[in-house]
């Protein structure tokens, strides 16, 4: 599992970060902490599906759920198995 | 009692010189923004009273009475003095929700130069195209946008000072670049305020539409007699109120209302600046003890999703009036605001081009939930025959929704393109490119846009801009770009696209593409959807039909496809 927060982490850094933002860690808030936005959130719940073959219903895919590394990979290992 | 009074006796008896009389202003007076939100309100003895409620990200706050942000506009106007900006130049403010935007905005109008508020998410390609089109002089930032700027200053022959209001040394400036730090910069007490008058022009903001280059919608100062007026009576600031607008000031929502209206009224405003959350949002109303507060159905609807018990968690007594606008405000949520706070959010209607509210639901007046509501006094509106420009006679018909001009905030050309801004006009009436009826007790029931521009969650996208930037892919060969429907944005971008030889269609470079036009453009015009085709539906002179991918998306009739080259 240690692979996925970097994995997602890694990502995170190079789609959303702008040059000059602070550096984020597996907790920073990402949707209230303004890194993704509701709309760039698309995306990057694209970029999960596409890469762990997984489909995570719009329901499941709130601000909420997608605030962190850490959140995600929870949500992401609730739809792998 | 409601600001408004009596909706009907206001019908009957109205002038714009109610207003006009309000804030002191006569014909011919000098009429500047700035002073009016700042200045004045301290000299009515108001200078210690909160003017802004701030937080940021990590929960950092900050607060600014009416006195700081008087002396903070004059020191940020001074700045832009010492550079050379004069009246009338343009200066973007490229900002998140943070101070600075909010002040500059003030001191910007008070040395009579242009405000050109830009939403901060933009990606280099909208940021070029608006700063090319306006002929920017300076553009006011903050190191994160700073490489967007970065990437086209060498395209901007027009652009010469490169204000970046949190440097902090780890860099050294580049080219026409400077700093400038309202904590260290000498406090400006006393101002020479430029004199405009109420025709000199004081914000440019863009808007998209179905054709051609965003367009920059031109207003002037004397705005404010109906944006003062407007925030008054519909969105009903009292004076002991606190009050929230969640817009953006990228947006005009979050200029005539985020900043005109509430300040010009001397009222104490909350700004938020964090991304959206339904707990971080009930927690700051509870906070800041909010009143008013003024929000999108976008909002509404994710707050919804976040469910009833999240709501309850909250202290949220302190609400007394909800206002909304954006898009129409669905009957469900009006129902569903009524039954989580005990008020409805009351819809209003308007646009960039009009500068002020037009058509809304007032304070005491009878909703209709899923209505637009009734016409702001002093507005003559109405819906029109879409052939003949002729009001209908009989309530029901759907039609253009249309409007006398003459009002104060209405914009007064688009930038560089009168051409475009006469023809929003026929036969007499502005005409903003809604669809709508109108029933027989006056209120107005929204149906759609009359083109093709797409209202995601507020914002006007124009698909003319995603499938020019859609073909800058390496991919893509041929690109249309249509709304879809969506649960909580209303709309979304949905682009259709063909790829160049070699190129494989699959979901990873959909993504590269979403990425793509995210970067560029914005979040907002990232196609949410991308569809391959092998050809896209083209009439026989060549021009893609969009109208036939729209009515796939929304499940409509084709209508005539006599023209149609190839079907799918």
């Amino acid at each position: 599992m240690e692979e996925i927060k970097d994995v997602v982490l890694s990502y995170v850094i190079e789609e959303y970060l702008e040059e000059d933002d602070e550096e984020i860690a597996y907790d920073t808030p990402l949707i209230s902490g303004g890194i993704v936005d509701s709309f760039s959130m698309v995306s990057l719940k694209r970029f999960l599906e596409n890469k762990y073959s997984i489909s995570i219903p719009d329901d499941r895919a709130t601000p909420e759920a997608f605030d962190s590394v850490n959140k995600i990979v929870t949500l992401i290992r609730e739809f792998t198995g | 009692m409601a600001n408004i009074g009596a909706y009907n006796e206001r019908i009957r008896a109205f002038d714009w010189s109610i207003a006009e009389k309000e804030l002191d202003y006569s014909d011919g007076n000098i009429i500047n923004i700035g002073w009016y939100c700042s200045d004045r309100i301290c000299l009515q003895g108001k200078r210690d009273r909160v003017a802004l409620f701030w937080e940021g990200f990590g929960g950092n706050e900050k607060q600014f009475t009416f006195n700081d942000i008087r002396v903070a506009s004059n020191t940020i106007g001074a700045f832009l003095r010492n550079l050379g900006i004069k009246e009338e130049d343009r200066v973007c403010l490229f900002m998140e929700r943070i101070p600075e935007l909010y002040l500059s905005f003030l001191g910007v109008l008070k040395i009579g130069a242009i405000v050109q508020p830009l939403f901060s998410a933009f990606g280099d390609e909208s940021l070029h195209v608006r700063l090319e089109n306006a002929q920017t002089r300076a553009i006011i930032t903050q190191r994160k946008h700073l490489s967007k700027v970065k990437k086209i200053v060498d395209l901007l022959p027009s652009l010469e000072h490169i204000i970046i209001v949190d440097y902090d040394d780890r860099k050294p400036l580049q080219k026409n670049e400077v700093a400038f730090s309202l904590e260290d910069a000498e406090p400006m007490d006393q101002f020479e305020i430029f004199p405009t008058k109420s025709e000199s022009p004081s914000v440019l903001h863009y808007t998209s539409g179905t054709t051609g280059q965003p367009k920059g919608v031109k207003h002037v100062h004397y705005s404010l007699i109906s944006q003062y007026l407007t925030t008054k009576w519909v969105l009903d600031l009292q004076e002991d109120d606190i009050y929230w607008c969640t817009a953006d000031p990228g947006w005009v929502t979050g200029t005539s209302y985020g900043i005109i209206g509430p300040w010009s009224m001397g009222i104490t405003q909350a700004v938020l600046n964090t991304g959206f959350s339904a707990e971080a949002w009930y927690r700051f109303i509870e906070k800041y003890n909010i009143s008013v507060w003024y929000s999108a159905p976008t909002a509404i609807r994710s707050l919804m999703k976040a469910g009833n018990e999240l709501v309850k968690r909250f202290d949220l007594s302190t609400l007394r009036h909800l206002a909304s606008v954006g898009e129409p405000l669905n009957a469900e949520a009006v129902l569903w605001s009524e039954k989580v706070f005990n008020k409805p959010f009351l819809d209003s209607y308007w646009q960039t081009e009009t500068g002020s509210i037009m058509i809304t639901n007032f304070p005491g007046m009878k909703v209709k939930p899923g209505s637009m509501g009734k016409v702001f006094p002093g507005i003559t509106g109405t819906v029109v025959d879409p052939k003949t420009f002729e009001p209908f006679t009989e309530p029901g018909k759907v039609g253009l929704i249309a409007f006398k001009p003459g009002w104060p905030a209405m914009m007064r050309t688009y930038w560089n393109n009168d051409e475009m801004f006469r023809k929003k006009f026929k036969k007499g009436w502005y005409l903003p490119g809604d669809r709508a009826s109108l029933d027989s007790d006056g209120y107005f029931w929204f149906i759609g846009r009359d083109d093709d521009v797409i209202n995601t969650g507020g914002h006007l996208v124009s698909p003319f801009e995603v499938e020019s930037a859609l073909l800058e892919h390496e991919a893509v060969s041929e690109s249309a770009v249509v709304a879809k429907p969506d649960d909580v944005n209303m709309e979304v971008v949905k682009a259709f696209v063909t790829l160049k030889p070699g190129f494989e269609p699959n979901n990873e470079l959909e993504l590269k593409i979403m990425n793509f036009i995210r970067k560029k453009l914005s979040p907002l015009a990232m196609p949410q959807e991308i569809e391959y085709m092998d050809t896209l539906p083209k009439t026989r002179s060549g021009k893609i039909m969009r109208r036939i991918l729209h009515a796939k998306e929304w499940g409509e009739e084709i209508g005539d496809t006599s023209t149609l080259e190839e079907d799918e």
